[in-house]
């Protein structure tokens, strides 16, 4: 079988050609530090278990995922491939998987496993079943 | 994009200071290499392999900045069937790694040989012991007036081919442009225009030659190739020269020698190539066309070699990358000492045109060249297939594969190794099938090139093989062969079967369905079902090595678990596909797009009103008929999905789904005067029953009212089409997307309602066999047709039973998503924006 691309594939397929600009304002890569400020972008319960969720956090658009094992974590919200929208992604303990092009990325320090530019990664915590992002 | 490919994140490049290099008590040889291309890489990794790093303090100079990346692999690139991540052979990381500095994105400016000191552009000095020039070739750009701008620079839309910065700009290009002119007919400009065909534009081709690829066909595989060339839409020019570049601020078409003009906004020049020979030039080397070296690819400075596209041996220019490999290794032998006699004699080359329905393969002369030479022709022109062998002295001295390429890998070891040939000639090019094997993998010398493209040896797999690895995955994995053009799989899979004695290992994972649970189909179902294990996380929970989640098991296993319990299944949204979640398949930019359910493509008035209603009322960017008969709304946020739906009042018609999707159908024997059947009932009917339920992979059927075909069913997952007499054909595993297949006439029943059970009975049997995302057209060859008709057919009353209720059990667990989901979520923010929070999408518009 030679399928070229998938909707759904198993493994990161070939990324499309950057053919035309991917449509959101983000640019490709790793997002850019911030000066470290705590923001409360929702609650804890906006996140279902497993899910992931878009916020904005001072005006940096964050994802924030809840996994079932109950850790908190949170990136930059579009993938550093090609601008996926990282909130629609799969996750396991280990990586979030964008759901574009499927590329993994460690939580523990963002590094793409499949050779993509890292995710940026922001401490994320629970206050009073606040959710409290540091940018 | 301005990346650097196989760079550190940030983009910087590693400096590594060898051993006590700054305060020189490295006692290391120096050895520089002027150029990172496949060459100058190359020897350093036969180097390093040979021991060398003990030996040399290691300098790569390349200019350009990323590390080494697999050139012959930018057709691919462009053609955006490889991702350029794929193609880095070597990464900045490996350079430090290795302990080897690489100063990349460094010009080198000239040498001086009696000082031994390196002049970098940089203003830099380094100092060698041994130098090695790998400078390679750049694009040859014919001359043409009005090509150059006035500071010098070509034309703002002219591009080279060369570089992975010649195919992202092109890339770029061709994403605005409409109309493209390539300048050569060879093996590089037709894979050039072959991808930028693929990316929507019309492309010619200006060839100054009489026939195509001259270089490597006579003039009759010539005149076929063109045939198949323009077959694919692109326009040939031949004998004649592009003589002008239309301008002024940008290129606007060209002017042909004859006076002829064409509109172009893309011209790219592919007519050839120059050894770069600038460095030796300036450093006082002995150059021809090339830089002249000795069989010890030997400049006429002794310290000073020479390997690659950049070096003249015995007269000969190369543009390919297998005597790149060979002259590494001769060189790697010499300045280690490994075999201080290593000598190089030459190179006899293959090539392979890179261009997906244009098989052509040649190695070797293409037509006999002595009265005793035996010349084999088999030519085809109407199916675009031409033969030939050339036959010296019972060798193999030529071959060309036209349309057919088959015996590329047989004729190919015959051809660099010279194994004996069958006396019955014919069986060069045609199997004469008798069952006798053509050619032993155990009788290839161990030093036989399998892999050409990456260089890879018979040994080197066999020692892959030895050092534990048996599985033909894994030995590609770890040896790279097999990941370059690809036509040596067949031969690398069948040397790593011999060298495992027969006991290759299914590459670990092969069988399991979900990479994360090791466990084959049967058996997971079997666990599912003895363990009542209804969600997945209980599937993880209990099957899972230390019960560990697997974010990307997680789709085959809800799909799974639907299959087995149905209704009864406890949905996780997390351990859905994000287009699953939302009922809608996700688009490059964050939008979904959204078809509602169309039965047999047929569709009403106050349908029609509807979707053109809600279209503009959630201002739709392009809405779109389907290949599969209806209708895409397509650019739809995720937040308008649930009010779409709602307004809508039609099903969802699953197009994101690995599920059924649609039956498309005929107008039939209502309407057609050609029809012997009600297509378009049966096809409404079939959809009907089928509607939703979740497979492997993504079911399509067809039904037509006579074999004229109009809707396609032969090329179907499930293909039905009458044939008279109240009969209808049920053919199996069809395709015509990635792959191309007929279906296989499974049977011939004799009403609708037979149809219906028949199908349901091989849809089900492919649910519960299929492995997850294998489509019917490598099912079916798989398990083969005469087991598939033994159950569904001839299949005991209980096997038949059990597949009637089993896919009853789904047709009753069936829901409409659209109207359940729409009405209250089933997570909170389902239908949450994702990105970007601030300015909606925009997508073109046509
Ligand atoms: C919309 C449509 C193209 C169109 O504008 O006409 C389409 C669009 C897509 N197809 Fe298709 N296919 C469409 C008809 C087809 C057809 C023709 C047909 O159905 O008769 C085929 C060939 C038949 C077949 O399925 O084999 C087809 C073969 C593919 C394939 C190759 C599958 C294969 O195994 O060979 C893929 C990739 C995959 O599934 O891995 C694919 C994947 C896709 C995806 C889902 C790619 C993706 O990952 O997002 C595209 C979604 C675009 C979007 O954002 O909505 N599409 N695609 C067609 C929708 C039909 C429908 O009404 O449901
Ligand atoms: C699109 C494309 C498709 C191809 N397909 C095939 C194929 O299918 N099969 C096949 O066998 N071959 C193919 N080839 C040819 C193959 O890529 C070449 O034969 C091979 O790359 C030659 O290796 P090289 O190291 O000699 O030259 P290159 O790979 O070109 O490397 C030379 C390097 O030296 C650098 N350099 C030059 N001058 C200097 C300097 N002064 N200072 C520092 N660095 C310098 C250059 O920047 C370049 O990176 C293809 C080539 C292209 C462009
Ligand atoms: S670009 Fe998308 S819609 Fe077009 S053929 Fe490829 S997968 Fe199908
Ligand atoms: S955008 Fe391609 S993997 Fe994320």
């Amino acid at each position: 079988m030679s399928v070229t691309h998938s909707d759904a594939p198993e493994a990161p397929t070939t990324a499309p050609p950057k053919a035309g600009t991917p449509a959101t304002e983000v640019t490709d890569g790793p997002a850019t530090g911030g000066a470290g400020v705590p923001h409360v972008v929702g609650r804890v319960d906006d996140v279902p278990p497993g899910e992931g969720r878009a916020f904005v956090a001072g005006g940096t658009q964050v994802a924030v995922f809840r996994l079932r094992d109950g850790s908190l974590h949170a990136t930059q919200a579009a993938c550093p491939h090609s601008g996926g929208p990282l909130a629609d992604g799969q996750t396991d303990a280990g990586v979030l998987v964008c759901p574009l092009h499927l590329y993994a990325f460690r939580w523990s320090d963002g590094a793409c496993t499949s050779g993509a530019p890292p995710v940026r990664l922001y401490p994320v915590a629970e206050q009073d079943g606040a959710l409290v992002v540091t940018v | 994009m301005t990346a650097v490919l196989g760079g550190r994140p940030a983009g910087v490049s590693t400096l590594h200071f060898a051993m006590d290099d700054a305060d020189g008590t490295d006692t290391r040889q120096r050895l520089v290499v002027v150029g990172n291309g496949m060459a100058g890489a190359r020897v350093v990794e036969e180097v390093l392999e040979r021991g060398g790093g003990e030996q040399f303090a290691i300098t790569v100079f390349g200019e350009e900045p990323h590390g080494n990346y697999n050139r012959i692999m930018l057709s691919h690139v462009l053609a955006g069937e490889e991702h350029e991540d794929d193609i880095v052979l070597n990464s900045h990381d490996w350079y430090a790694d290795q302990g080897v500095t690489l100063r990349a994105g460094v010009r080198v400016d000239r040498i001086d040989t009696h000082a031994k000191i390196v002049y970098a552009a940089d203003g830099t000095t380094t100092a060698y012991d041994q130098l090695v020039l790998a400078t390679g070739s750049r694009s040859f750009v014919p001359p043409m007036t009005g090509l150059y701008t006035a500071e010098e620079q070509l034309l703002p839309g002219v591009f080279g081919f060369r570089t992975i910065d010649d195919t992202r700009a092109m890339l770029a290009a061709a994403a605005e442009h409409e109309r493209a002119v390539v300048v050569g007919g060879g093996l590089l400009g037709l894979e050039a225009a072959r991808a930028l065909q693929g990316h929507g534009l019309a492309v010619e081709v200006v060839h100054a030659g009489t026939h195509l690829m001259n270089q490597q066909l006579d003039p009759d595989g010539g005149a076929i190739l063109k045939h198949s060339v323009e077959a694919l839409g692109i326009v040939v020019h031949l004998a004649t020269r592009t003589t002008e570049a239309i301008g002024p601020d940008r290129v606007r078409g060209i002017v042909l020698a004859d006076g002829r003009a064409i509109d172009a906004d893309m011209l790219v020049i592919a007519a050839g190539i120059r050894p770069v020979t600038e460095v030796a030039l300036l450093s006082g080397l002995e150059v021809e066309r090339g830089i002249v070296v000795d069989d010890q690819l030997r400049t006429d400075d002794p310290d000073v070699y020479a390997v690659g596209e950049c070096a003249q041996h015995r007269g000969e220019l190369y543009g390919l990358v297998a005597p790149v490999w060979e002259q590494a290794r001769v060189l790697a032998d010499l300045l280690t000492g490994v075999d201080p006699e290593a000598e190089y004699h030459g190179s006899r080359t293959a090539t392979k045109l890179k261009v997906a329905g244009v098989d052509v393969a040649t190695m070797g002369v293409n037509r006999p060249e002595r009265d005793t030479d035996e010349f084999l022709v088999i030519s085809e022109p109407r199916r675009g297939v031409h033969l030939s062998v050339v036959v010296r002295d019972d060798k193999l001295v030529g071959a060309t594969l036209l349309g057919d390429t088959r015996k590329v890998a047989f004729l190919t070891q015959a051809f660099d190794r010279g194994t004996p040939l069958p006396a019955e000639r014919i069986r060069l090019l045609v199997d004469l099938s008798d069952g006798a094997a053509e050619v032993g993998v155990a009788e290839l010398p161990g030093d036989s090139q399998v892999c050409n493209c990456n260089g890879v040896t018979k040994q080197a797999l066999v020692d892959t093989v030895k050092a534990g690895t048996t599985s033909v995955g894994g030995c590609m994995d770890a040896t790279r062969a097999g990941k370059g053009c690809g036509s040596c799989k067949l031969l690398v899979k069948q040397v790593v079967e011999w060298a495992a004695d027969g006991d290759v290992t299914e590459d670990a994972s092969a069988s399991w369905y979900v990479p994360g649970i090791p466990l084959a189909k049967p058996e997971l179902i079997a666990a599912i079902r003895d363990q009542q294990l209804r969600s997945v996380s209980a599937v993880f929970a209990a099957l899972a090595p230390g019960g560990e989640e697997d974010a990307t098991s997680k789709m085959g296993l809800t799909s799974l678990l639907r299959l087995v319990w149905g209704a009864a299944y406890e949905q996780e949204n997390d351990a859905k596909f994000i287009n699953d979640r939302v009922h809608a398949n996700i688009q490059r930019d964050g939008t979904f797009s959204v078809v509602p359910q169309m039965k047999g493509g047929v569709t009403t008035a106050a349908q029609l009103r509807t979707i053109a209603d809600v279209a503009e009322k959630y201002e739709v960017p392009m809405i779109k008929v389907t290949g599969g008969q209806r209708i895409d709304l397509l650019g739809v946020r995720k937040e308008d999905l649930p009010g779409m739906w709602a307004d809508l009042g039609m099903p969802s018609g699953y197009a994101y789904g690995k599920s059924m999707r649609t039956v498309k159908t005929c107008v039939g024997s209502d309407f057609c005067r050609f029809g012997l059947g009600d297509s378009t009932q049966l096809g409404i009917d079939l959809e009907t029953r089928f509607q939703g339920i979740e497979s492997p992979a993504k079911i399509k059927m067809a039904v037509v009212g006579c074999p004229r075909n109009c809707a396609e069913a032969y090329v179907k997952d499930v293909g039905v089409v009458a044939v008279g007499n109240g009969r209808w054909e049920v053919y199996v595993g069809g395709a015509a997307g990635a792959s191309v297949r007929k279906g296989d006439l499974l049977a011939t029943v004799d009403s609708p309602a037979a149809v219906m059970q028949l199908a349901g009975r091989f849809v089900q049997y492919y649910r519960e066999n299929a492995n997850w995302l294998e489509r019917t057209y490598d099912f079916v060859p798989r398990v083969g047709l005469e087991q598939v008709r033994a159950v569904v057919l001839d299949g005991s009353a209980e096997v038949l039973a059990a597949l009637d209720a089993g896919l009853q059990r789904s047709i009753d667990a069936y829901t409409d998503p659209w109207g359940q989901d729409g009405a209250q979520p089933a997570t909170p923010g389902q239908f949450r924006t994702a990105l970007p929070l601030v300015d909606l999408p925009t997508v073109p518009v046509r």
